[in-house]
């Protein structure tokens, strides 16, 4: 039972930090632009299969360098030239083009690449064993996941918080209209963020690839759960999508690893139905097979009680 | 005299093309050519395709000269969207549907074909159902237009729990599926037959995760790797049975893993040395060694058009080679005259084995084997990786055939 818990805690942390490196990015783009960015997972799948080709020919590590800043530049030029084109006619008919862009990526991506999976690989340097617990390995490209994720979440809370371009994209964020009379170039700005979200979900491709799989459908896998993230977490907050990256992470890994269904619990409290009750598939249901519906379930409580997210500072 | 020279092109030109239309027999292909099992049916498509073109087309077609044409329908792998896609086959005058990714999709399928065949019995529909394991399509939900040419999920199981039952190191078994018909299918049936042939066997765990969503199966791995389990027992296919596979690696949990469908469409390259001798895989195929030169040169010709995929499944060349032959010993293209001519039919399959298309429940008969994810005396791999399947052992047709509760009624 330690060892479930224990590798389950890590297992959750892991994917915790993967999802915020997704979410952190969308949260910088909605909050200073109220556009909910439908193809961000899309830029993630862009990621990991450019780093998949880039690493063919010159190895894994420049694919992890080279990859993000492609997938950065392809998103500022798509805010440059679609989604600021676009503004003119209002957020419905940004939510719009973002949908379509990520239905446009994936056809794109299956195009050139194919509809297999692909064989994306963690470096040689990386596949061993970190260490070994009750006879259970932890790979090493596993932490090298966390540290990645973790120094991602301290150099961009160091800038947003201490350095003067963090300084105005918050200015941005708040009070957009005031930081562009104080002579900020706010769509520069704009563009910059939307570049740099986008660079983050490269990132996040690109180490999550070879670990989670490389395949047509990895963006509609986790398309919807970012967005969950960003909500919970709170509008604006990068520690809110901090946190609630991490609470997901973690709840879905317990709740696949915990084999409990209602039943066990109504025993518990010495509550018993008749066998054949209308509503026996109910609650036999079990944990693992409500995870997947459990940050949806999360996501309504939040906004029930607590409109704003659970980090959040503004009304949306 | 212009209008009439006009109007007689317009004749001869319609006549030309109905003539053409006469000429082929379409059959529509309904599976998913996109989303997360996209590989999986664009793999199968082109297996179609293939299939149609060297073993009927080449060869002067059937019934005097037509030709199949293969007509790909995408249903994104859902049940609902399949049935648009049937409608849409249905009105292009298309009588025969191939189908085979999930059974979930097979169930809707046949549920559709033998309604529309009930209220248009002038213009009925075939279902070949090429891969679509689930057992109750030829049990309980058995109907006269219905043809599965692979083995079923418990014909597959038995041969798998055959092979099991001979390894006496192991004690303690992990059931893991997709939560579906088939997933479902798969572990009863292995709950089953290990409770019949090794009573001692503890299944140790018996779980079933949501189909095409589960981001990252290490949880599962953990939990497989907690509950002690010698052996994992899998259907699981597309990029579920990638991802399974390669978070069991990753662990370092070094068991055997039976399963239905990993290799290949990328699974057997991204598996690579760490599934060695440890993945083993039931089919109804043989990829090594070679066991003729007609396959060899199937396989080899397929190759050569299409480098970059394999053939995945030889069920598909089995289906089509048997619907022309029902065709020609039919005489016509007829449907139900086909039907009838498949019943009971024998097929020499490209391997050199005899299929038999059981007449009771429309359920091939065939010869089940057992292979191994290996690089050692490999004549075709998989993915281009090095690795392929070896077969270990076969399991004959007549030692495969399970009894079938299917009751038929059939077209007077």
């Amino acid at each position: 039972m330690f060892e479930l818990i224990f590798f389950s805690l890590l297992n959750g942390i892991v994917t915790g930090l993967l999802l915020f490196m997704l979410a952190s990015g969308l949260t910088l783009i909605f909050s200073m632009m109220g556009v909910l960015n439908f193809a961000h997972a899309s830029f993630y799948m862009l990621g990991a299969y450019l780093a998949y080709t880039i690493s063919i020919y010159m190895g894994f590590w420049v694919g992890l360098i080279v990859a993000p800043i492609l997938v950065g530049l392809i998103g500022a030029v798509v805010e440059r030239y679609g989604l600021r084109y676009v503004h003119r006619w209002g957020h419905v008919a940004e939510l719009i083009f973002t949908f379509g862009l990520a239905f446009l990526i994936e056809e794109v991506v299956q195009f050139i690449w194919g509809k297999d999976t692909k064989a994306y690989l963690e470096p040689e340097v990386l596949q061993f064993p970190l260490f070994t617990f009750f006879g259970q390995n932890f790979p090493a490209y596993k932490a090298f996941m966390l540290l990645i994720s973790i120094a991602i979440f301290v150099m961009l809370l160091l800038i947003l918080t201490k350095s003067r371009v963090g300084l105005i994209i918050q200015a941005a964020i708040h009070k957009p209209n005031m930081t562009a009379m104080l002579g900020h170039n706010v769509p520069l700005v704009f563009m910059g963020v939307f570049g740099v979200g986008c660079a983050l979900a490269g990132v996040a491709g690109v180490i999550a690839g070879p670990a989670l799989g490389t395949f047509p459908g990895m963006a509609v896998v986790l398309g919807s759960i970012v967005f969950v993230i960003v909500v919970i977490g709170g509008l604006g907050s990068l520690t809110g999508a901090f946190v609630a990256s991490l609470i997901i992470g973690l709840l879905q890994t317990f709740a696949i690893a915990l084999d409990y269904s209602v039943n066990d619990l109504l025993t518990a409290l010495n509550i018993s139905f008749d066998a054949d009750s209308a509503l026996r598939d109910l609650w036999s249901l079990s944990l693992p097979q409500v995870a997947p519906i459990l940050p949806y379930l999360l996501l309504v409580l939040v906004l029930i009680f607590r409109p704003t997210g659970l980090f959040g500072n503004r009304e949306t | 005299m212009k209008s009439i020279i006009l109007a007689s092109a317009v004749v001869s030109a319609i006549s030309a093309f109905s003539a053409q239309a006469a000429d082929t027999i379409k059959i529509a292909f309904i599976d998913p050519l996109s989303g997360p099992f996209a590989a999986t049916g664009t793999n199968g498509l082109r297996e179609f395709e293939f299939a149609a073109d060297t073993l009927v087309n080449a060869k002067g077609g059937v019934l005097g000269g037509q030709q199949f044409v293969i007509v790909p329908f995408d249903n994104k792998i859902s049940p609902k969207e399949s049935l648009v896609q049937l409608k849409r086959a249905i009105g292009e005058g298309i009588q025969y549907i191939a189908q085979g990714n999930s059974s979930g999709v097979a169930n809707a399928l046949t549920d559709a074909i033998k309604k529309h065949n009930k209220r248009n019995p002038d213009k009925p529909v075939l279902f070949l159902n090429y891969s679509a394991v689930d057992p109750a399509l030829t049990n309980a939900k058995c109907n006269f237009w219905h043809f599965r040419f692979d083995a079923n999920a418990d014909i597959k199981m038995n041969a798998l729990t055959d092979v099991i039952a001979q390894e006496d190191g192991i004690k303690k078994i992990y059931l893991i599926g997709q939560d579906y018909s088939f997933g479902k299918a798969v572990a009863a049936a292995a709950v089953k037959f290990l409770g019949e042939k090794r009573p001692d066997i503890e299944i140790v765990g018996n779980e079933l995760h949501p189909i095409g969503k589960v981001k990252d199966f290490t949880p599962y791995a953990t939990k497989i790797r907690a509950s002690g389990a010698d052996a994992v027992i899998t259907g699981n296919w597309g990029a579920d049975m990638v991802g399974l596979g390669k978070a069991i690696g990753d662990t370092g949990l070094d068991v055997p893993i039976y399963t239905y469908y990993a290799a290949k469409n990328g699974i057997t390259k991204t598996i690579g040395a760490s599934g060695k001798n440890k993945i083993r895989l039931v089919h109804e195929g043989n990829d090594n060694p070679p066991l003729n030169e007609e396959i060899t040169a199937y396989y080899t010709g397929f190759k050569a058009k299409y480098p970059d995929m394999d053939i995945t499944q030889y069920r598909i060349a089995n289906t089509v080679g048997m619907l022309a032959d029902a065709m020609e010993k039919a005489g016509s293209s007829d449907p139900v005259a086909v039907a009838k001519a498949l019943e009971g039919m024998e097929f020499k399959t490209l391997n050199g084995d005899i299929l038999t298309m059981r007449a009771e429940d429309h359920q091939a008969i065939q010869p089940i084997r057992i292979s191994v994810h290996t690089d050692e005396n490999v004549t075709f791999d998989a993915d281009n990786s090095g690795f392929g399947l070896v077969t270990e052992s076969t399991v004959t047709a007549a030692d495969s055939a399970l009894p079938s509760t299917c009751k038929m009624d059939r077209p007077s």
